[in-house]
């Protein structure tokens, strides 16, 4: 099944699919700030993400289920989300004359996507398709070890690999070659907090970002989760005393 | 209250109740009904250990998924274009929508475990035989319902698993012979897996729940007409055998049930996607297979029963057989003796069984190529081998060890054993 499978991908004509499967290097650990039952997102390297995936990765990119309201929930004013919205133009309408038109983007709306459409993504990307972030951290296994990996881990080709047209050598990428290019560099983006944007703090940071994006529950999720074990440990511990009492007289 | 307030004092008494409470118990006897059912009117074997709760565990599993279902249903679209996007909303934009979804999904998961196991404590204590053969059946029925429902649930959120599993299970139907090729047409309401098969699954998904919740009370219902089989699998003879439902069983139970909380609540707090597959947080692509194409956990060694054969009918002939045979065990287990405590051969032969379901477990999940493909063969094979030779003819050459005379006497036998080891 598992080659027929290959074989499909191969025939589907998706340069970006994986060629081989199940090849990839198991990714680099990494002590994420969001790891472990009391894990929390460091909302200092997920603004700095932000800016990581505005400059760079929004290119191609889209971020469909994000909303430039949820901005705030990583530390952003208002303000700062509504000029992180004015800064994209949303479709709206039609108008009282029937008219589509163009406005700056506000809190309400989801993050604009590069592309109008999936062919539009495809034409300008030599044919493949740069999928939607919004849930990368969950859509991979090794979640976010596998976004800081794949980031980080661009490098020549092995001489004995034979390259695709137009692809990319990536050890960490199903099947090795990759439509996306290298899409850091040191320096790249200029960070606000005096952070050196080297390659690899840049993939940390715009991973704290993705893992966020995908999971902006987590923080809530961690905590409630905290008092409903302590609440149902002490449960348990309270009726298994009273099993005990209520079985005593029988042994 | 004395040594002496032994509880079969409280047995067979009708309530007597008085105002607001009688005037309804006069024109609907309820009370008593409840009282009857797992009240201090319902005699239960004394002897029950903790694989007695899974029962009661799985009643409290299918109420979680039931009112966790109603609460995503109001929000999902079943549409081929919004379904994906509806599971998102849900998970940001509804108020502690992650949280019902969380349970919903890892719910489906501890609800399989616990039936497995009381499936499984089923076998060992020989629960299925005379005279609980239909009480076996319409357990069986409902797993078999929990299969089908589970895996249209699963199919509802539209990623990438959800649409090749549908794509590979429902083209399963194909194989069967005449018919095949139109029913899978009708399973499809189409030309292929599409917005018509995603809405008939939303609406049995939703419907089957309550079919189910409906045999689980048919099911009750056979069970509480010849009671609990026990750990000794001998029938209760008398009063000093037994001990009313409440409040002891109700107090082990509701102890079980907090321990099954602890362990929902950890999966759904601190590791919810362990149990699924990444890929099924890609929205589904027709054009893109992806690269392992497994189902959920629980239903693994099924799936590897299913790819065992290399013939695609055969594989479907025996998934299927690999359920019914299930049905026919109450007469393939030839022994008249109940608990593998009493037959050591059989007592083995269990535990390889389940060691069996391990490995079809692990086969399902591993890709179908060189070894594994022997191995799963092998373990299909030992599968019905289990069920179909050696369970008969363990039965027939088996000699048992004696069993008690009563479950009051092995009782007080086991306690004073206990006494005199702690002195």
């Amino acid at each position: 099944m598992r080659i027929a499978a290959a074989g499909l991908a191969l025939l589907s004509l998706l340069p970006a699919t994986a060629l081989a499967a199940g090849d990839a290097a198991e990714p680099k650990k990494v002590d994420w700030t969001f790891n472990g039952p009391f894990g929390t997102f460091d909302h200092a390297a997920a603004r700095r993400g932000l800016v990581v995936y505005l400059d760079v990765c929004a290119m191609c990119h889209a971020l469909r289920y994000v909303a430039y309201r949820n901005l705030t929930e990583i530390g952003l004013t208002e303000d700062q989300a509504k000029a992180v919205a004015a800064g994209h133009d949303v479709t709206d309408g039609p108008d009282e004359t029937g008219a589509m038109f163009k406005r700056p983007g506000g809190l309400a709306d989801r993050f604009v996507p590069p592309f109008p459409n999936d062919n539009a993504a495809r034409f300008a990307n030599g044919g493949a398709l740069p999928p939607d972030l919004s849930l990368m951290y969950k859509a991979r296994a090794h979640g976010a070890d596998y976004i800081y990996s794949l980031l980080t881990g661009f490098q020549d080709p092995p001489a004995d690999v034979q390259m695709a047209a137009g692809m990319t050598y990536n050890p960490y990428f199903p099947g090795h070659q990759t439509a996306m290019p290298a899409p850091l560099l040191d320096g790249l983006v200029a960070y606000e907090d005096g952070t050196e944007a080297t390659v690899d703090q840049m993939a940390r940071d715009v991973t704290q970002f993705l893992a966020w994006a995908a999971e902006p529950n987590l923080p809530t999720r961690h905590r409630i989760g905290l008092s409903v074990m302590i609440y149902l440990i002490l449960l348990a511990g309270l009726l298994y005393a009273v099993k005990r009492r209520v079985w005593a007289h029988l042994h | 209250m004395s040594g002496g307030h032994e509880s079969n004092d409280d047995l067979h008494h009708e309530l007597k109740l008085r105002g607001v409470l009688g005037w309804i118990e006069y024109r609907l006897p309820i009370f008593n009904w409840i009282n009857n059912a797992v009240g201090t009117n319902y005699p239960t074997p004394k002897n029950l250990n903790y694989f007695w709760n899974f029962g009661a565990l799985a009643g409290v599993a299918l109420v979680i998924q039931i009112l966790t279902g109603i609460v995503l249903a109001s929000h999902y679209v079943p549409t081929v274009d919004g379904a994906f996007a509806s599971v998102e909303r849900i998970m940001r934009d509804v108020n502690y929508g992650w949280l019902f979804r969380y349970v919903h999904a890892n719910g489906a998961s501890l609800f399989f475990a616990i039936v497995y196991v009381h499936l499984f404590r089923n076998l060992y204590y020989g629960s299925y035989k005379y005279p609980r053969e239909l009480l076996w059946w319409l357990g069986l029925i409902i797993l078999l319902l929990m299969i089908i429902t589970a895996f249209m649930g699963y199919v509802l959120p539209w990623g990438q698993m959800s649409y090749w599993g549908a794509t590979v299970i429902t083209n399963l139907f194909g194989a069967i012979p005449i018919i095949g090729d139109e029913l899978v047409l009708w399973l499809w309401g189409g030309y292929s897996v599409g917005e018509a098969l995603l809405r008939g699954f939303y609406s049995l998904h939703y419907l089957l729940a309550f079919v189910i919740a409906a045999l689980a009370v048919v099911h009750i219902w056979a069970l509480h007409v010849h009671r609990s089989n026990n750990p000794l699998g001998i029938d209760i003879k008398g009063p000093q055998d037994v001990l009313p439902f409440h409040p002891y069983f109700t107090v082990k139970d509701l102890f079980g049930g907090s321990i099954y909380l602890i362990i929902l609540a950890a999966l759904v707090f601190y590791m919810p996607n362990a149990l699924g597959e990444a890929d099924n947080y890609i929205p589904a692509n027709p054009l893109q297979t992806p690269a392992h194409i497994v189902p959920e956990w629980y239903l693994l060694p099924f799936y590897a029963i299913l790819r065992a054969i290399p013939d695609k009918l055969g594989g479907v002939i025996a998934l299927a057989a690999a359920l019914l045979v299930l049905f026919a065990v109450p007469w393939l287990d030839t022994s008249k003796v109940r608990s593998a405590r009493f037959r050591p051969i059989y007592k083995q032969l269990f535990w390889v069984l389940v060691a069996d379901v391990f490995v079809l477990g692990w086969i399902g999940a591993s890709p179908a190529e060189g070894i594994y493909i022997t191995i799963g063969q092998l373990a299909s094979a030992y599968y019905f081998l289990h069920f179909l030779v050696l369970l008969p003819v363990v039965g027939k050459l088996e000699s048992p060890r004696p069993l008690p005379d009563s479950i009051a006497t092995a009782v007080l036998e086991a306690n004073r054993a206990r006494a005199g080891g702690r002195r």
